[in-house]
């Protein structure tokens, strides 16, 4: 069994608190079954919420009678998209990411219906049973439209329009708008090139998988709304809520509860406003509960892709032009994230030509919501394979020729930034002269082949707004008050922070998660920007208490506040002219914090930037069974320049999780339609997530390359690790196989075909 | 139907309920009887979420009907810590073995059945064992190490 190790810069090593593997505040409720995750609160006179959902991929509604399902012995509320402000087509609303017009016709199908599983109505009754019962008692008259599920044939002249108002080139299209990054001038640089590689891919929408569905519990009472849900964001629940039932904001009071995994897959809302709608009309709290049928149906996986990349290098291996298409399959609505997709595949390498486009697509599958890196790994997963055969024509190492080419400071990115001091050539050095990379594949035997396959993979990171409240308790102790939902052991880099920076013992610190109504706003739990952010802003919320504390020191010792310092948690006069006093701790100047001004407390908020880009390489070893077209991982090592690591267990648990979900894409994972356009395996028996069995150890290296822009400079983690994982594994199977895959995932059925074909 | 009335003993003590006949454990658990540890994940018996154990043995709390639980022995996640965490809920946190937490009960009831009957379980007995159990967070990479430490150090402590 191998083991994680830590790449860092000595210079950085000097601190008590951070870098520690400390116990995290939330985790005894979190090992003992105490957390509160989203549907574990219950209310006195609480009723049940179902949705009914469409049956047909793509219909107009023609009538809804729900007279029927209002009649029914225990129901207390029926609600359809009557109830939901409706934003006309003509004008975008943005939220975020998110359009408001696509969002109310989401959470409740206003025209038309345009996936199956697209709610239609809600109803709130007595028991969940009774709910269910009733909705199928709402008589709904639908016209019946053709549908188009897939990408490609989308695009095609003659597709069924999902949207008549969406206009491509004057004409109505599903095609939702287009991105393009454009450096120097391709056509002159793949005339420079001696080999250029250009192939198609196609990748499957795979869901984000969480363990917890979707749920919420809603009360409203005078007017006023009370939200429990597990999300990214409770200040995105608030304001979504607040936008699609017309209710302000300082009426809705949205409650974090603990979030069983989002990955991206909880920026947005399903239930809430129609719980919230419900127990409006019907005056009792509602709660809803999705299935994990209801999960894969309704919510957002992320894009299926259809996608075309070229490069162009020279004999000596230097990148000299880079062409890509990606057209990323939005769903039902516009909006898939062709930014991270057309954005982030070329931007780790020093490549002077590049012409990126995105295209979105509409199509007739449930909306996609935000998955880990969203787009990047659709793009990377193309470049990266189409790098390994570049590689492979100039007999060149795949890691040479990655290093050759590395982005480094002062690149110029096509998708704008010029990078300041980043990490990408040292994960690169690391990963060739780790053991992994140096130790042989066993060798081939009857009916089983090994290879090696790398691929390296950059998401931009993110800041934006986050606000902290940093409050001394009469004793001493702190409490320590974010917006983010932890979703991964925030708290605990957050409490490490805290301890570093006031320079006292980790214990003394608890962390907090606020509601919209008790800390200032902080925008979503995602993008890799919540340690990022959060340190920045409860460092500033610390050091401007210790301001305080000091001035309190000089109150007490009756000198001037200038001649106070503070050094491992205690006030200390600045030097022998300050006058002799002995050191008052923490815990002394709070205990005199009513005599010397008050309460001592002090809090931020920022609208952070600088987070600037992390750079992963990854190394995996496959063992291809040739007989059943099974491939395995044997080995797996991410190496990844993480900034600085304020806790390194949950920064290797980040590394880690993002691979096996990147192996899990690569392998098994997919959305599968039947003739209709429904989904044919909406579960986890049938939806292959990796489990325990299917995967060996994933080794982490952390790189330590602090970003200049940040206090403790810190890049985002999370999620860059699920950038390489599908082109290391299919560079690993051709190694293994000497056979190309250019479309995922790489299943036992197309691994077969494979091999049958190459027998031919 | 009249409901069905059920003895049982849950954690170690007496337990009585009312559920109707095709309500699962997990309902009750998680409904009349708070003990809302026990997730679902599923409903389906794929992702062990909802793991107990009935007479010691693993089960998908979701796959079994509240009735048969009549004169059983059933532990849940609530009844897994004494006053002190029981090692294995210590190690997951020593060892970052958990990120969410929604899979963490499942996870650690599962693998403390596994101890009980395989003290010194290699890599490959714990993966297989687990196997019932998805973690989207981990890649179960610290949930294995984590599983195996606590192992070596409880056969350390026995000897």
């Amino acid at each position: 069994m191998s083991t994680t190790e830590s790449k860092t810069d000595s210079a950085v090593n000097d601190n008590k608190w951070i870098g520690q593997r400390t116990v995290r505040p939330d985790g005894a409720d979190k090992v003992t079954g105490r957390a509160a995750y989203s549907a574990d609160t219950n209310m006195p006179g609480m009723i049940w919420g179902k949705v009914l959902r469409s049956p047909h991929a793509h219909a107009r509604i023609k009538s809804i009678n729900t007279k029927k399902a209002e009649a029914y012995p225990g129901v207390k509320a029926v609600v359809t998209a009557k109830d939901i402000v409706n934003f006309p087509l003509d004008k975008s609303v943005m939220l975020g990411i998110q359009d408001m017009r696509w969002m109310c016709r989401n959470v409740m199908a206003r025209e038309k219906v345009l996936f199956i599983g697209h709610p239609v109505a809600a109803v709130a009754a007595m028991s969940e049973k009774i709910a269910a019962e009733a909705c199928k008692l709402i008589e709904v008259e639908y016209e019946v439209l053709p549908f188009v599920v897939d990408v490609e044939e989308a695009m095609k002249p003659g597709a069924p329009i999902l949207h008549d108002f969406l206009k491509h080139e004057g004409k109505p299209s599903n095609i939702a708008g287009t991105l393009e990054h454009k450096l120097g001038d391709v056509a002159a640089g793949f005339a420079k090139a001696d080999v250029v590689i250009e192939r198609t891919f196609h990748t499957q929408p795979v869901h984000q998988g969480y363990i917890e569905p979707h749920a919420c519990l809603v009360s409203v009472s005078d007017g006023k709304a009370t939200i429990w849900s597990s999300s990214q964001g409770q200040f995105m629940v608030r304001a979504m809520c607040a936008y699609l039932t017309g209710i302000p904001q300082n009426d809705i009071r949205a409650i974090p509860a603990e979030i069983g995994g989002g990955f991206g897959g909880k920026t947005i809302i399903y239930l809430e406003p129609l719980a919230l709608m419900l127990a409006r009309k019907s005056g009792r709290p509602v709660k809803m509960i999705m299935t994990r049928g209801e999960v894969f149906h309704a919510s957002g996986p992320t894009s299926g892709s259809y996608n075309k990349v070229k490069v162009g290098a020279t004999k000596d291996g230097k990148l000299v032009a880079a062409q890509g298409t990606f057209c990323l399959q939005a769903g039902a609505f516009p909006g898939s994230p062709i930014r991270g997709a057309a954005g982030c595949a070329f931007a780790p390498y020093d490549i002077p030509n590049v012409h990126s486009v995105g295209i979105d697509v509409v199509s007739n599958r449930s909306k996609v919501a935000a998955y880990r890196a969203p787009g990047a790994p659709i793009g990377a997963h193309a470049m990266e394979c189409v790098m390994d055969e570049i590689a492979e024509a100039l007999k060149m190492d795949p890691l040479e020729l990655r290093l050759k080419n590395a982005a480094k400071q002062g690149t110029k990115a096509a998708h704008g930034p010029v990078f300041p001091r980043i990490g990408f050539v040292e994960t690169i050095e690391e990963a060739k002269k780790h053991a992994h990379y140096t130790t042989a594949l066993p060798k081939a035997k009857r009916g089983v082949r090994y290879g090696r396959g790398v691929a390296s993979g950059f998401w931009f990171n993110a800041g934006g707004e986050s606000s902290a409240q940093v409050n001394i308790n009469e004793d001493g102790t702190v409490v320590v008050i974010t917006g983010h939902p932890d979703i991964g052991g925030s708290r605990a880099s957050t409490a490490n922070i805290t301890a570093e920076v006031l320079g006292i013992d980790y214990k003394k610190v608890s962390v907090l998660i606020g509601d919209t109504s008790v800390i200032g706003f902080s925008n979503l739990t995602g993008g890799s920007r919540v340690t990022y952010a959060s340190a920045m802003v409860v460092t500033q919320s610390t050091e401007h208490v210790i301001s305080i504390l000091k001035e309190r020191a000089a109150k007490i010792w009756k000198i001037d506040p200038d001649a106070v310092v503070w050094e491992n948690g205690e006030a200390r006069p600045a030097g022998d002219n300050a006058g002799k006093f002995e050191p008052l701790s923490l815990g002394q100047i709070a205990a005199q914090a009513s005599a010397t001004g008050g309460p001592i407390g002090a809090g931020k908020q920022l609208n952070t930037t600088g987070a600037e880009g992390g750079f992963a390489t990854h190394l995996c070893d496959v063992e291809v069974d040739e007989d059943l077209g099974i491939v395995r991982v044997l080995r797996y090592t991410a190496f990844q320049d993480v900034g600085r690591a304020i806790h390194p267990g949950y920064v290797e648990g980040q590394m880690q999780g993002g691979a096996a979900q990147g192996i899990g894409w690569a392998l098994s994972e997919e959305y599968i339609y039947d003739k209709n356009g429904k989904l044919d395996n909406p579960s986890f028996l049938d939806y292959r997530m990796p489990v325990c069995s299917d995967l060996p150890m994933l080794d982490s290296v952390i790189i330590e390359v602090p970003n200049p822009k940040h206090p403790q400079g810190v890049r985002g983690v999370g999620e860059v690790p699920l950038v390489p994982p599908m082109a290391a594994v299919a560079n690993a199977i051709h190694n293994a196989l000497g056979r190309r895959f250019y479309s995922l995932p790489m299943s036992p059925p197309k691994v077969l075909a494979s091999l049958d074909m190459a027998a031919e | 139907m009249a409901k069905l009335h059920v003895s049982t003993t849950i954690n170690g003590e007496p337990q009585e309920f009312l559920c109707d006949a095709e309500q699962s454990m997990l309902d009750i658990l998680r409904g009349p009887l708070g003990l809302t540890g026990s997730k679902e994940g599923c409903g389906t018996g794929d992702c062990g979420a909802c793991t107990i154990t009935v007479n010691g043995r693993i089960a998908c709390s979701c796959l079994m009907l509240a009735a048969e639980a009549e004169g059983q022995q059933i532990g849940t996640i609530e009844g897994m810590a004494g006053e002190e965490l029981h090692p294995l809920q210590q190690k997951f946190l020593e060892m970052a073995a958990l990120q969410c937490g929604i899979c963490t009960p499942g996870v650690l009831m599962a693998a403390k059945a596994l101890l009980e009957r395989n003290p010194d379980p290699s890599e490959h007995d714990v993966r297989f064992w687990l196997a019932g159990n998805l973690c989207r967070c981990t890649g179960y990479d610290k949930i294995v190490r984590a599983v195996m430490e606590t192992a070596a150090d409880m056969r350390g402590a026995a000897r």
